[in-house]
């Protein structure tokens, strides 16, 4: 009797676990089902040649969107030239020079940072960052698509910083030892063998950091300026821009379901969730880890 | 720390010792510029936010155009909002990382599905906030509320939990498992007999972790949850509900006239909350550590 | 003399291609002690772990003819795999406690089973304790953890695990490869008590040991068993020349 419920529990359960280890499929297809059900209809609602021009204005109809994506790649270029050199070099630091103590020390600082909620980093962006830079750059505002890249650069390092140090941290001993052999000093070490030998890693870091960067909403709805212009040239970083996801999150609280503005607000986020896809699906090929799970032990 | 070679001509040697010595001190300089202002902003706010913090503070009702009183509401609301995202991710993750550690074959399926994670992980917040709009607060007709937001919240961390919880599992011993199932268990006797148990630090560690993250999330709530300003507390999971980090996005750029002070306090009451998370999960982890016979 | 175990044309394959059987025959006598030699990588470990089943837990890739225990075929898909693992016990090369107490070692067989009686538990672990030799020393502390205990300790522990399930067969591999001579000799003298009542099936950390303990002794070379017969015979007039060179030290 015991031993048939519970083996009637045991299947219940294994059951239970196979569903749930399906369900990252179901919701990434889920995902995938709303975006398009609810995005795809601005093709229909908005001209395709409307959609993408040079004007967001909703309240005159006007959702050329290509402002907004421009927008979002000059604060993800501008963050990317902040966080991966200070990333990578920190993660090296961490991994290969600082003493045992100090790593111990900088390792939870850099997770706090990747703790820190977005709203928080907005908020020191309008209180500190933005002020300082009016002021040294005698800018009109300190809210810019640059604020936006520093800070955002911020929100990439923790995560180039640790997946990098692993990357590191699992180059084997015997290739810095063969290289010490060889009388090359650690410096030399650290730059002809460790970091080659650990690229794919640290570039999948520096891949997932600006996919993070582009995909990030509250800091730079906070301190980018909201304003949906071309950027017209290089200076464009140093002006009020607006990307597509503060785009989004600004609107779509005020929109009507089911308007051409509500769609393209959708076909907005089709555009991001398709672009941070492609960034996955290239780094899982470039770290496609082989982790056997059945290797037979206890030979 | 460095290995000097015995032989050889002793100024390229020198040369080279010095080149590496300048080398080192940039390298520092630019690791501790970057991890410095970590520790410079925690120092300011709590600086500027700890005078602001009163029982009151925490304890009372926004008044007057939330321009003075407490932030009780937006903090009941973000626990509420991370009760709800731990009810749905909890059992739902850490089952998944089961069935990917001790399940799953190595198959085409299985790729899929952590194909499937590394996406859920880069998923943008702002794109989880509409396909929660679409699904739960429409499709479903669960409204603006907790219940919304809680589920999208719970799907956004899925990932942080699964990924975390895989690896706790997998760092019990394969033997484990063999002398178990060669004594008579199944896989399920053995898993909730030896391998959970085994790994409960581990998957902890994971859960504050990716609790942490859904607590300070603002754009998944924007749509599906989250209230500009309410003058009662929640009474059902169908309600609307303040949260802390909503609520300081709207002290600080939607309400003219906000006192610095308020705004500060709640910026406080925000990190030490992730402080605490971090450290108890740094707890968790050296406990995993500490805990290993084996 | 009774054949417990029957061994028809089996082969085993791995997904990697290592450590195969091929074509192996053998029938193995009830209530004695059957020694599989020969050197590493010719399949005894393998062979070992077919009559509890657990290759089911490898990259199998194929598996072909027959094995009968007590005229069951346990290769038989819709057979309970658990049941034939509590008859079935067995001991590995490393002492591998559970991460659980020196109690809770032991019990967790029967309590794995359904045994929820509390003195039924606490008998079963004496007895299995006693039947290994380690009860006396172990008596005062059967509440802490079984890594407070030394390789050899740890070791008798696991015989006493599976003792305690009440096994018919014991299926040991190599298990004095960690340990020191003195904690051998105990586990040799546990053995040989415990071939009265069980079927044991060894795999020795040498050919000596088999030569002290074995009634039976099987000769694997390179996934094929080579020879089969009583320890006299394959220590004195051993049929095949690969048994004579191994026995004599040729290679190995």
């Amino acid at each position: 009797m015991a031993a048939k419920s519970q083996k009637i529990t045991g299947a219940l359960i294994t059951k239970g676990i196979q569903f749930s280890g399906f369900s990252s499929i179901l919701f990434v297809l889920l995902i995938m089902f709303f975006l398009f059900y609810q995005g795809i209809p601005a093709l229909f609602d908005v001209p395709l040649g409307d959609l993408f021009s040079q004007r967001w204005y909703p309240i005159e109809s006007l959702y050329g969107i290509v402002p907004l994506i421009l927008g979002s790649l000059i604060v993800t270029l501008g963050a990317s030239l902040i966080a991966v050199p200070f990333g990578v070099i920190t993660a090296i630091y961490i991994a290969e020079i600082a003493p045992r103590w100090l790593a111990e020390i900088m390792k939870p600082l850099v997770e706090l940072l990747a703790g820190l909620p977005s709203v928080v980093l907005g908020f020191l962006g309008i209180l500190i960052v933005s002020p300082f830079l009016r002021d040294v750059l005698n800018l009109p505002t300190g809210l810019t698509a640059f604020t936006g890249s520093l800070l955002l650069g911020g929100i990439a390092i923790p995560t180039i910083v640790s997946i990098s140090e692993d990357a590191l941290k699992n180059v084997p001993v015997s290739y810095r030892q063969g290289s010490y052999a060889l009388g090359v000093t650690q410096w030399q070490t650290i730059w002809s063998v460790t970091v080659p030998a650990a690229r794919r890693g640290i570039l999948t870091a520096i891949m997932l950091g600006l996919g993070r960067t582009i995909g990030e909403t509250m800091t730079v709805m906070m301190v980018t300026g909201n304003a949906p212009v071309m950027p017209a040239s290089f200076m464009a970083l140093f002006m009020p821009i607006r990307t597509m996801t503060a785009t989004i999150a600004s609107e779509m609280g005020e929109v009507a379901g089911g308007s051409p503005h509500y769609h393209v607000l959708f076909f907005i986020g089709l555009i991001l969730f398709l672009f941070t896809l492609a960034v996955n699906i290239v780094v899982s090929r470039i770290s496609t880890q082989q982790l056997k799970r059945s290797e037979r032990i206890l030979s | 720390m460095t290995k000097i070679p015995a032989s050889g001509n002793a100024s390229p040697v020198l040369k080279q010792l010095i080149f590496q010595q300048i080398g080192f001190s940039v390298v520092t300089a630019l690791a501790i510029l970057t991890v410095l202002p970590i520790i410079a902003v925690l120092v300011y706010i709590i600086y500027l936010g700890a005078p602001a913090i009163s029982w009151e503070f925490l304890t009372a009702m926004p008044q007057n155009g939330m321009r003075s009183g407490g932030i009780w509401p937006a903090i009941v609301g973000t626990f509420y909002l991370t009760l709800g995202t731990a009810i749905f991710s909890v059992p739902l993750g850490v089952a998944s990382a089961i069935y990917l550690s001790e399940y799953a074959p190595e198959n085409r399926l299985t790729r899929l599905i952590r194909l499937a994670i590394i996406n859920l992980a880069g998923v943008p917040s702002v794109v989880y906030g509409l396909f929660g709009l679409g699904l739960f607060v429409i499709f479903l007709n669960f409204g603006t509320s907790i219940l919304s937001a809680s589920l999208t919240l719970s799907i956004m961390t899925l990932p942080v939990i699964i990924s975390t919880t895989e690896e706790a599992l997998r760092a019990v011993p394969q033997s484990f498992r063999v002398v178990s199932v060669s004594l008579g268990a199944t896989k399920w006797q053995t898993i909730r007999r030896i391998v959970l148990p085994q790994s409960t630090a581990g998957i902890l560690t994971g859960v504050v972790l990716g609790l942490e993250r859904a607590a300070g999330e603002t754009a998944p709530i924007l749509f599906t949850g989250a209230a500009f300003f309410l003058p009662r507390l929640p009474n059902s999971p169908l309600d609307a509900t303040m949260a802390l980090p909503y609520h300081l996005f709207v002290i600080s750029t939607q309400v003219p006239g906000m006192p610095i002070q308020i705004q500060y306090g709640t910026v406080l009451v925000l990190v030490a909350f992730v402080v605490l998370m971090n450290i108890i999960a740094t707890i968790l982890r050296s406990r995993a550590r500490a805990r290993r016979s084996w | 003399m009774t054949d417990k175990i029957i061994v028809e044309n089996f082969s085993l394959t791995y997904s990697d291609g290592t450590e195969s059987l091929f074509d192996v025959d053998i029938h193995i006598p009830g209530n004695k002690i059957t020694a599989l030699i020969g050197p590493a990588g010719g399949g005894k470990s393998t062979f070992l772990r077919i009559f509890n089943r657990l290759n089911d837990l490898a990259d199998v890739r194929e598996v072909r003819g027959n094995v009968l225990i007590d005229d069951v075929d346990i290769l038989d898909p819709e057979l309970d795999v658990i049941a034939l693992r509590r008859k079935i016990g067995i001991v590995f090369s490393r002492p591998l406690p559970l991460p659980l107490t020196i109690y809770q070692n032991v019990s967790y067989g029967l309590e794995i089973a359904g045994e929820r009686n509390k003195n039924k538990l606490n008998a079963g672990v004496e007895h299995a304790l006693q039947m290994a030799e380690l009860w006396e020393e172990v008596k005062g502390r059967l509440f802490d953890s079984a890594y407070s205990l030394s390789g050899g300790q740890q070791q008798r522990l696991c015989l006493a695990r599976t003792l305690a399930l009440e096994p018919e067969i014991i299926l040991l591999d190599e298990p004095t490869s960690a340990l020191d001579p003195v904690a051998t000799a105990k586990i040799e003298s546990s053995l040989s008590e415990l071939k009265n009542q069980y079927t044991i099936i060894i795999a020795p950390h040498n050919t000596q040991q088999a030569g002290r303990i074995a009634d039976y002794v099987a000769f694997f070379l390179q996934g094929r068993m080579i020879e089969f017969s009583s320890v006299e015979n394959i220590f004195t007039r051993p049929v095949d020349e690969r048994t004579q060179d191994y026995i004599s030290g040729k290679f190995g």
